[in-house]
């Protein structure tokens, strides 16, 4: 048994090393002052050499974030955020934008090194030739790695460019694709969509722009890595992702943070647009520092992910494995516009010790024949909070839409909570929407089995767990799941016994 | 009657100021009730946002509606005749029978039980509901005048009680019933509720079933098509006992029918199953909130809308668990058939579970009727409209088979029948 043996591995590396992922790169920081006003916001887009146009966009929308007022309806509990307490601008100290990947600060490399990027972009960080036809063949994932909030590096823009795929930092296709940009930018999640999405529009500083020309099927998986690394710097990134007619892409997303004692703001923007046939898969595997045992520290994600599935066919698939975090807020999202379009909302979300997490997805349906399908694992532990939240509408318009919704949670012990809210609208009758949401805890019978066969008491909750979110798991790529599986465990550590 | 009577909550407060010293029970009762509700307002009538317990229904339509009277002035202005066939309207059980005429009893037209009092003798608010915090429940609390106080001693068997209520256009009524079932009783009330015109029925009920006890609790919603009707009831359910409910609605503009259920101790069970059948422009919502607050307790729930025309369902239920509820069993199941293209669904169905060891599930399905199942029944020499009605029938029938009391299940089945009728006339 494979994922036993790898469970226990797992299981003994952490307990002896605490937060695997906690630890603190020193390098000298470009920080703007603490607080927010139009001076930071213009000192951000003059920084960046932004287009007077992408200034006025984020200048709109501070104005409309002046007005609004955080949400309250999330089950989630924290003290109050300053927002004038935090820093809007914090980039890597560098000479000149670094051209090349030797340019990079070894140090950014070390750490990379730490977060455990693949060998191979290791390798080719480090200078390996990325042309090199045998290294590519086998499945090729190029990285956008975000340290803190500049783009310092992309590998594979060969190959990719080649494909004619545009993958580079937001920043970077601000200046040199300003049409794309422009045109994508805030289509699918207005600038006042919501308190945390105004906010990011306001003062984002980097994130991830990929655009695949109509028919191409991108060459291998992209993936970025976030991680927050300077004290009180809120994480503002923004990530936009355009899919014309008859492409693919699949997109990585995943995250680790070093434990440190004071929470952290992050609310992040990720678009999707998929034009007709265009198909867009979107994994996560969410790590961030969740706080200790005593529930202090923490990342606060606030996130608003939501794709546009615009044209006919098109789709659009959600995967997330969540783990991290203190506190959070997220829903991604898939407004089905196209006439047979598809949305898939796949999520595993665990929560321990003090962690909250409310999270679900929309699924919003326009088009005709539009079909979702949406799992959600939710599994609390310790003195945690766990919620999915989730809406479903079909709008009259949308004649033979079809939704599938599973939501399952599973407790842990005697003091967490597990919550379902799910909400239902259908305003056509030719629709078809089953929902279907189970509570439970692990049963003694799978626990007896287990444990008689020699596993420990952690072991077998780890495999029990692992099986429960199967569902979810299979859908990710190959080495997130492996990743996904191992936090799982991983997370619930302490959980039982 | 002056003309610049207010309209909309400002009404009702205008009323209860003119009232106050003539309504029973306790006026500093009433009083904080009146302060809540000037605070909350009627709910989607005010400015601001709606409180997310009324996030599919509005009262924005009672803000402009004028009600001219409460109990006491119109009671004796209705005519006979017009009560007489209202009343022919209700199901007729073999059974004792009160009737309340616009928020107040009628002993010409009732045949009470011996278990019976009237609130405005007896004036009990009760101890469950929260007028702070449901603003019909302090509208309610503001203004009740009259209303049903049915007390079944310990061990006795009170058989079958049929409560009817019967409104008039232009009138609003807030009847307080108190229903109290001792150890090991037994009782099975229909609640009837029936009116002509456009009017506001505003109930609150109470019920506490004392350990070992069974309520058997059926109501039938079969208000004028342009009236509102807005009902909360609170259970209270002690150990062993049952709490056995099922709302029919068919009636209505605007209705609204909340339902809180307390499982208070251990093997404590609630049933709230309801059905809705709406039309035309017709809005109901079934709201519902069962806390389990013992171990071992039970809950049960099955929600049906068949939904014509424009009309609108709204189903929300909320099972809590209580961190000591363990081993608690909860199911809920709502299921809404759209039968036209314009009609639509809004169902919300939540859990909230703070204990481990539960068995908890939810299970929600909406759609039209089964396009094979129509096909297999018109392959059988059955028209179109006569199929679609055989499979809405046994889509209901499921729902109804809930209800266990046979002469109760039977007037609900007639009533149901009598939809059906008229759907087609």
């Amino acid at each position: 048994m494979p994922v036993v043996t790898e469970t226990l591995d797992t299981v003994q590396s952490v307990t002896q090393s605490g937060y695997k992922w906690g630890f603190e790169t020193h390098i000298e920081m470009d920080l703007a002052p603490k607080g927010l006003n139009e001076d930071i916001i213009r000192l951000i887009s003059d920084r960046k050499q932004e287009p007077a146009w992408l200034l006025d966009w984020r200048l709109k929308a501070y104005a409309a974030w002046l007005k609004m007022e955080e949400p309250h309806w999330a089950r989630v509990d924290h003290p109050k955020i300053d927002y004038q307490d935090l820093h809007y601008y914090a980039a890597p100290k560098k000479k000149q934008g670094p051209k090349s990947l030797d340019e990079v600060d070894p140090e950014l490399l070390r750490t990379y090194e730490k977060l455990g990027i693949p060998l191979k972009e290791r390798a080719i960080l480090a200078g390996v030739d990325p042309g090199d036809a045998e290294e590519a063949a086998r499945t090729p994932v190029a990285v956008d790695a975000v340290f803190d909030s500049v783009s310092v590096a992309t590998t594979f823009r060969e190959t990719l460019s080649k494909a004619g795929v545009i993958f580079c930092p937001i920043s970077e296709a601000v200046r040199d694709y300003p049409d794309l940009v422009q045109q994508y930018l805030g289509s699918v999640v207005p600038v006042a969509d919501n308190f945390y999405a105004a906010l990011n529009s306001a003062v984002f500083t980097d994130g991830s722009f990929v655009f695949i020309p109509k028919g191409v099927r991108c060459p291998m998986e992209l993936s970025t890595y976030f991680r927050i690394n300077a004290r009180s710097t809120g994480q503002f990134e923004r990530t936009l992702i355009v899919a014309e007619e008859g492409s693919y892409v699949s997109y990585l997303e995943g995250c680790t943070a070093p434990m440190r004692d004071e929470n952290q703001l992050h609310a992040a923007v990720v678009e999707l647009v998929a034009l007709d046939d265009a198909q867009i898969k979107y994994s996560t595997v969410q790590n961030w520092y969740p706080g200790d045992a005593e529930g202090r520290g923490g990342i606060y994600n606030f996130v608003t992910k939501r794709g546009a599935c615009r044209g006919a066919r098109s789709k659009i698939s959600w995967t997330q494995v969540e783990t991290g975090s203190a506190i959070t807020w997220k829903y991604p999202s898939c407004v089905l516009q196209g006439e047979d379009s598809v949305g898939e909302f796949y999520s595993v979300a665990v929560t321990n010790n003090h962690q909250q997490a409310d999270t679900g997805t929309k699924m919003i349906h326009l088009g005709r024949g539009s079909r979702s399908t949406i799992v959600s694992k939710g599994i609390s532990a310790g003195h945690s909070n766990n919620t999915y939240r989730g809406l479903v509408r079909i709008a009259p318009q949308a004649a033979g839409a079809r939704n599938f919704t599973q939501c399952d949670s599973l407790l842990i012990g005697d003091q967490c909570g597990a919550h379902t809210v799910p909400y239902i609208e259908s305003r056509n009758r030719t629709a078809k929407v089953e929902h279907e949401a189970t509570t439970s805890k692990i049963a003694e019978d799978q626990l007896f089995y287990c444990r008689q066969r020699g596993l420990s008491e952690e072991d077998a909750v780890g495999l029990i767990v692992n099986g429960f979110c199967k569902d979810v798991l299979k859908e990710l790529p190959m080495e997130f799941a492996v990743e996904a599986q191992k936090l799982l465990a991983v997370s619930l550590e302490g959980s039982v016994g | 009657m002056t003309a610049a009577l207010p309209s909309g909550a400002a009404g009702f407060l205008a009323r209860y100021a003119a009232l106050r010293d003539l309504l029973p029970g306790d006026p500093a009762l009433r009083d904080a009730a009146a302060e809540a509700f000037r605070t909350a307002g009627l709910p989607g009538a005010t400015q601001g946002r709606r409180p997310e317990a009324w996030k599919y229904t509005t009262l924005r339509p009672l803000a402009d509606a004028r009600f001219q009277s409460t109990a006491e002035d119109t009671n004796g202005g209705v005519p006979p005749a017009a009560m007489t066939a209202l009343l022919a309207r209700a199901p007729t059980l073999d059974a004792p029978r009160l009737v309340f005429v616009n928020g107040a009893y009628r002993a010409d037209l009732s045949t009470p039980p011996a278990l019976f009092a009237r609130f405005a003798d007896q004036p009990d608010f009760g101890t469950l509901t929260w007028p702070d915090r449901e603003p019909l429940v302090a509208l309610n609390t503001m203004l009740a005048a009259d209303g049903a106080l049915l007390d079944v001693l310990d061990d006795t068997d009170a058989g079958v009680v049929e409560l009817v209520h019967l409104s008039t256009d232009g009138t609003a009524a807030h009847p307080r019933h108190c229903i109290r079932l001792g150890t090991n009783a037994r009782l099975t009330l229909l609640d009837v509720a029936i009116g002509d015109g456009s009017y506001l029925h505003n109930p609150v009920t109470e019920v506490h079933v004392a350990a070992g006890a069974t309520l058997t609790h059926a109501r039938l919603q079969d208000e004028s098509d342009r009236a509102y009707h807005l009902a909360t009831t609170y259970a209270g359910v002690a150990g062993d006992a049952t709490y056995d409910s099922f709302t029919l609605t068919l009636g209505g503009r605007v209705g609204r029918n909340e339902m809180h259920a307390l499982l208070a101790a251990p093997r404590a069970t609630a049933h709230l199953n309801a059905a809705q059948l709406l039309t035309g422009t017709q809005h109901a919502d079934f709201t519902s909130v069962v806390r389990h607050d013992a171990p071992s307790c039970t809950s049960r729930q099955t929600v049906k809308n068949v939904l014509n025309g424009r009309a609108r369902g709204v189903f929300q239920g909320r099972i809590e668990v209580a961190r000591v509820a363990q081993k608690t069993d909860g199911y809920q199941m709502n299921q809404a058939l759209l039968l036209s293209p314009d009609a639509e669904i809004d169902s919300k169905p939540e859990l909230e579970i703070f204990a481990d060891d539960v068995k908890c599930s939810h299970g929600a399905t909406v759609g039209e009727l089964d396009i094979e199942q129509l096909f297999y029944l018109k392959s059988r020499g059955i028209p179109d409209a006569e199929a679609r009605a055989i499979l809405v029938r046994a889509f209901l029938a499921e729902a109804l088979d809930a209800v266990s009391q046979e002469t109760v299940r039977a007037a609900l089945e007639q009533s149901v029948e009598r939809w059906w009728e008229r759907q087609a006339a």
